[in-house]
């Protein structure tokens, strides 16, 4: 039972024994009961069949079937959109509404408290809860057992509160929606998966929590699953997913294999006799990187998740954007010890969290999408992140995680209130347009007023604007990749004989110029969409109206958040000149854990002095603001034609609008090939024409060679003999019992 | 219970009367009237078949505490003279993997049973005692204890499942049948041949005939060259019945062609006959061939082909039981990487698959026949969309594909995991390749209830088909909690396999040092 967790030595001595904490396991249980009460009451409305299935159905129609025919229907109609049409409020959504957010406000006030135990006795080490024996086989040991320490707090924190949050949201923007019961079981099997990843105290239990939230976002992406772009989409990510899971797969392969160890404490303690630079420690920390550029959506990986907005916003908000991507940079932070003891896969991380940043960003400049713009905008951001737990500064990757979850999560919900209200106009009015193009928006300012300054407010963020939070934390990867970039054991190492020191110059270069597009094209989504003269339509623009409380309520959280988040980490230069609080919380708080890393990786860097960092600042700052100011000049939101009436893109501008076709071209290169080899060589060919055709029935021709077999295959009485074989067995059987 | 089990002398009677018990339950079904008051075929049939074995698996459950994991020897054993003049005993006796094996047969066949029971309309009786006589023939092949014994129950096994494709099968079923009879029984009769050799070389060591297995384990002077042979004639027996690529051609007719249960059996319990045969035979009878680098290399590249071939193939079926059955090409691909990397963690990971395939195979042929009971096509293409029709048949259908692909929490992922990770230790790049299998997996069974569950509802076929009911639910829930149970909490079984699993690797590892020093020696 869970409760009967195997006290031992070390969780006796633990600071945290004894105190809430031992109630760590109900962190994940409880949502998994929401799934399990919430999945159930969806089961609850399909009606069993006859006891005979041979007998056709005499039932009236069940609801599903009756709401399947009425939705394609209108689908055939040509209805492309974020929501489906309502139909009628579920029968169980008033338990719903109660079951859903409340298991995730439960579970986040036990984090709270949790929290609030390891804030008063400071543990050094994490404290381990060991609940049964998951995999014993010789001297492989994996336990499932849950891990607590600092760095995971702070992803339980995230992963709970804003997870409330968004639960809440979503109250309102699916209550409508036939299937809500099955949106909530995802979504709280979704928050369960989560918290198992990061609770998990060894890397097999992670992997548990890994590839479950990458089931339930297969599920959430789907969940529209009558719209065959959407039951795509959700399996591409699945997939594409797996690709990366390969990869983590074979890391804990080449771990096994040469440490005998699979849980953190163990690794912790032998990462270091892999031996620093060592070939395999390289290996391990580069396949595991493939998983996470899946599961984060970095190059090559990356190309789910423009395709994983066609769920519902609230999942893309949690899901796509706070929490689930973000599992790549944690699983990092996690594996500190490994990393920082291979310069060659750290610059790698880093690197490919430049790049991304940068390419990401410069489709986010072309999309017309709302939900696209943030979808590469969030790849984006989790380049940088990855530029942050790359360079060893694994706090900094860790605090652009948590504001990004705060002022990303606000812009998509944001972002769905606004779809939310252009859905309701439409639907009003039954017309087919695409509720999501910004082209079709405008002027919303003065229809969503709320939603619209909160989401300037994450604009400002995401944009590096002090004092909001993105600044904070944007620039504190930049500074750390700046500081690293003279005398520490990265700069000094060699990534494919380029010097470290070089790509970490490249690296700070091509994350200004990334943030500067991010200003540009954030500027760019909040004047199409909320600025100028409304392209909605004349009849249409009567029906657009603000969200209800229950979705702008969250919103007002997040934007709270958005603007004080800096507030978890401060850099020294500002304290020294304003005293608006303790700097470096943050830092202070994920020591124990990550500290031993991060000093290895950027030991003999100079300090840098303080007027540099304060002038490196200024130039961030100055790039946001220019980006915002450029795109509010040249941009203009009163001549944009509405969707129907846009002239396609061309030359290189239609390149990037079609987002380098990179999927067209994976297409054409791996997918349809694949399939068709193994359709006509694999199949056709080898199963049917050589084994088949040539072997078997040449064999078997060969058999009617041999007299003995053949005069019985030639007389056909196969059955003949064979029968004979059954009775005699039988009666021989027989003979032997009754003797 | 385990006192309750001493106090019944339960180990004692339990062997014997697992294998009597459904040979009782044919004689009593076939002595039925043929049809009813009505005149309908008999019901009777089905419900005495299904108490029959029910009975059979409440009976084998005992094992599951009387087993003694600690003791690696024989457990339950029996041993009686059978044909004295062939040197034939019957012998029988369990070990930590017969264990699993029987204990997956007895539960798989009572929801077998309740997975025909509205699908098989004619010839009722013969059927249900033949799935019966195919359940002793089954359980002698894992328990027998003497390899004349072994092979009665092999060809026992083999011609119940002849006549269940080619009676109550679909439009190709002669054509399967036959394919499926000639398919195997070739290969069984060179192995007939390779034991009756061995029986004889025993026969000139002690003057009588003998075909004991635990006394041929300890014959050491079969000249090396003729081991080669026996092997391969044994290799050639399993390698089919497994299937192994390029073997495995039998597989998707015979899966397609038999009705559900025979589906579900054959791919649930008979695939596993062929690596249990490994395990129990093939390798610690002839360790030196089989350990042999080149024939080891050999085999290990077809299981790595075949669990991407398998996938691969997979992918492009249009008619989902078909897609299934080359699924477990795949699968059983892993299998045999893990028993031939031999490693503690691979052998005992191959055997969780075969526990898993059985399960989650088993369940995903019992979804495919009620999903064609109501609208009678296999293919992929007739569907589309029913997830909304059919909710909680989607439901269950999802959640065991993914435990078919082996997702995390559930049985399909710790099975392939310990696979991987055990051939990683001796075999690196044959592990790394066979891990891509998670991706293919994903591609195909997703692809697949991608096409069948979700997409638009454009079939008016499709409209009104009706969902699970009580009894296939019944039957199905079973299947789920084992699925779940085997994905979070394994430990108990493999704490049951682990001192078999150890055995076989010391044994085979000895030998093979044996044979490696004396070839370095001359």
């Amino acid at each position: 039972m869970l409760l009967q967790s195997i006290a031992d030595a070390t969780s006796n001595a633990h600071p945290l024994s004894g105190t809430i904490a031992e109630w760590a396991w109900l962190l994940p249980v409880l949502p998994l009961a929401g799934f399990v009460i919430n999945g159930l009451l969806s089961l609850s409305s399909a009606h069993l069949g006859p006891d005979d299935p041979n007998t056709p159905d005499h039932h009236p129609h069940s609801e599903g079937a009756a709401e399947a025919s009425a939705i394609s229907q209108t689908e055939e109609a040509g209805s492309v959109g974020d929501d489906h049409h309502a139909v009628k409020r579920h029968r169980w959504a008033g338990v719903v509404s109660i079951v859903g957010p409340g298991v995730l406000i439960l579970s986040f006030l036990l984090a709270l408290g949790i929290w609030q135990a390891m804030a008063a006795t400071q543990p050094d080490g994490p404290f381990i809860q060991r609940y049964f024996s998951w995999m014993p086989v010789g001297d492989l040991q994996i336990d499932a057992a849950l891990q607590l320490d600092q760095l995971s707090m702070v992803m339980v924190l995230v992963v709970t509160g804003v997870g409330a949050l968004i639960h809440i949201f979503s109250v309102g923007y699916m209550q409508d929606d036939p299937g809500y019961p099955r949106y909530f079981s995802y979504l709280n099997l979704f928050v369960f998966f989560m918290l198992v990843l990061v609770l998990g105290a060894n890397y097999p239990v992670l992997f548990v929590g890994w590839e479950g939230v990458g089931l339930c976002s297969y599920l959430l992406i789907g969940f529209w699953f009558n719209d065959k772009v959407n039951a795509d989409a959700g399996k591409k990510a699945f997939i594409v997913n797996r690709i990366g899971d390969f990869g983590f797969l074979v890391a804990m392969f080449i771990l096994f294999a040469n440490m005998g160890v699979l849980d953190f404490i163990g690794v912790n303690a032998k990462a270091v006799e892999l031996g620093a630079g060592s070939t395999v420690v390289t290996a391990i920390c580069l396949f595991m990187f493939l998983g996470c550029t899946g599961k984060s959506a970095q190059i090559p990986l990356y190309i789910w998740l423009p395709d994983a907005m066609a769920g519902p916003t609230p999942v893309s908000a949690l899901i796509h954007a706070a929490t689930m991507v973000t599992a790549g940079v944690y699983l990092i932070a996690r594996s500190a010890a490994l990393f920082s003891l291979s310069p060659i896969a750290s610059l790698t991380v880093a690197i490919v969290g430049a790049v991304t940043a940068i390419f990401a960003a410069t489709i986010g400049l072309k999309q017309w999408d709302i939900k696209k713009v943030l979808a590469y905008s969030t790849i984006s951001q989790l380049g940088y992140m990855f530029v942050g737990v790359g360079v060893g500064a694994y706090v900094s990757g860790m605090f652009h995680l948590v504001t990004h979850s705060f002022f990303k999560a606000l812009l998509f919900l944001g972002s769905g209130s606004v779809i939310h209200a252009m859905h309701r106009a439409y639907h009003t009015t039954n017309s087919h347009e695409d509720a999501q193009d910004m082209r079709n928006m405008g002027g919303l300012k003065r229809y969503l007023p709320v939603t619209c300054v909160l989401m300037w407010i994450a604009t400002l963020a995401i944009s590096g604007i002090p004092p909001f939070a993105g600044f904070f934390s944007k620039d504190e990867i930049l500074g750390a990749v700046f500081a690293r970039a003279q005398g520490s054991t990265l700069a000094s190492a060699s990534w494919l004989g380029i010097p470290g020191s070089t790509i970490l110059y490249a690296i700070y270069a091509i994350g200004l110029i990334a943030a500067l597009m991010t200003a540009i094209y954030m500027t760019r989504m909040m004047l199409y969409t909320f600025h100028g003269p409304n392209r909605t339509g004349a009849e249409e623009e009567q029906h657009l109206h603000e969200a209800p409380w229950v979705m702008t309520g969250p919103l007002v959280v997040l934007g709270i958040l958005t603007v004080f988040g800096g507030w978890l980490n401060l850099p020294e230069v500002i304290t020294d000149i304003v005293r608006i609080g303790p700097s470096g919380s943050l830092d202070q708080w994920l020591k124990p854990v990550v500290g031993g890393a991060t000093a290895r990786l950027s030991a003999g860097a100079a300090r840098v002095p303080a007027t540099t960092e304060e002038l490196l600042m200024g130039v961030a700052v100055l790039i946001g603001v220019a980006g915002i100011v450029f795109a509010i000049a040249r941009l203009k939101p009163d001549r944009l034609p509405r969707k129907r009436d846009a002239i396609p893109e061309e030359g290189f501008e239609r390149v990037v609008a079609n987002k380098y076709y990179v999927d067209e071209a994976l297409d054409r290169a791996i997918v349809t090939p694949t399939y068709a080899i193994s359709k006509n060589f694999l199949w056709r060919f080898i199963d049917h024409g050589v084994i088949d055709s040539l072997l078997v029935n040449g064999s078997a021709a060969l058999a009617r060679g041999f007299g003995w077999m053949g005069s019985r295959l030639q007389t056909g009485n196969v059955g003949i003999y064979a029968w004979v074989l059954v009775v005699g067995v039988v009666a021989l059987l027989g003979a032997f019992t009754l003797r | 219970m385990t006192s309750f089990l001493e106090s019944i002398g339960y180990n004692s009677w339990v062997l014997p009367a697992l294998l009597l018990i459904p040979l009782v339950g044919a004689v009593v079904i076939l002595a039925l009237p043929l049809r009813d008051q009505t005149g309908f075929e008999n019901p009777a049939a089905r419900q005495l078949a299904f108490w029959f074995f029910l009975l059979e698996f409440v009976v084998s459950l005992g094992l599951w505490w009387s087993y003694d994991p600690a003791d690696i020897g024989w457990q339950a054993s029996i041993d009686m003279a059978w044909i004295p003049t062939w040197g034939a005993r019957f012998t029988l006796g369990v070990d930590g993997i017969a264990l699993m094996m029987v204990l997956l047969t007895t539960f798989i066949m009572p929801l077998a049973v309740l997975g025909s029971w509205t699908s098989i309309r004619t010839k009722v009786r013969s059927y249900y005692a033949l799935l019966l006589i195919l359940t002793t023939g089954m359980l002698g092949v894992f328990l027998a204890r003497d390899l004349f014994l072994f092979y009665v129950m092999w060809e026992v096994m083999l011609v119940p499942m002849y006549f269940i494709i080619g009676i109550w099968g679909g439009e190709r079923r002669i054509y399967a049948s036959l394919k499926f009879f000639i398919y195997t029984m070739l290969p069984s009769l060179l192995m007939l041949v390779a034991i009756i050799y061995l029986g004889l070389h025993v026969r000139t060591a002690t003057g009588t005939p003998d075909f004991s297995y635990d006394h041929l384990l300890g014959v050491s002077n079969i000249p090396q060259r003729t081991a080669l042979w026996l092997f391969a004639a044994f290799f050639l027996a399993f390698a089919v019945k497994v299937p192994m690529f390029p073997f495995h051609t039998w597989l998707p007719d015979a899966h397609v062609e038999a009705p559900t249960a025979g589906s579900v059996i054959l791919a649930g319990i008979m695939l596993k006959m062929g690596t249990f045969g490994f395990l129990r035979f093939a390798l610690p009878l002839f360790p030196g061939a089989a350990m042999n680098p080149t024939i080891r290399m050999i085999i290990l590249v077809l299981a790595v082909i075949g669990i991407i071939y398998g996938a691969l193939v997979a992918m492009v079926q249009p008619d989902f039981k078909k897609l299934v059955a080359y699924s477990s090409v795949s699968h059983l691909g892993f299998v045999m990487l893990g028993i031939f990397a031999l490693t503690l963690q691979s052998v005992q990971g191959a055997l969780l698959i075969m526990i898993n395939h059985g399960i989650s195979t088993g369940a995903l042929f019992l979804l495919v026949g009620m999903i064609y009971e109501r609208r009678h096509s296999r293919l992929i293409d007739a569907y589309g969309g029913i997830a909304r029709v059919v909710p909680m048949f989607a439901a269950v259908l999802t959640f065991v594909s993914l435990s078919s692909i082996g997702l995390p929490g559930t049985n399909g992922f710790v099975g392939e995991f310990l696979v991987l990770i055990g051939s990683f230790k001796t075999y690196p790049a044959l592990a790394v390749i066979s891990a891509t299998g998670v991706i293919f997996a994903a591609a195909y069974l997703l692809w697949a209830i991608q096409r069948i569950l979700f997409n638009p509802l454009d079939k008016p076929e499709n409209t009104h088909l009706p969902d699970l009911n009580k009894r296939e639910l019944a039957l199905l829930v079973p299947l789920l909690a084992v699925i779940i149970w085997l994905g979070v909490y394994p430990a108990p079984v493999l704490r049951r396999m682990e001192g078999s699993s150890q055995q076989l690797i010391n044994r085979v590892e000895a030998h093979s040092e044996l044979a490696r020093l004396s070839q370095a020696t001359r």
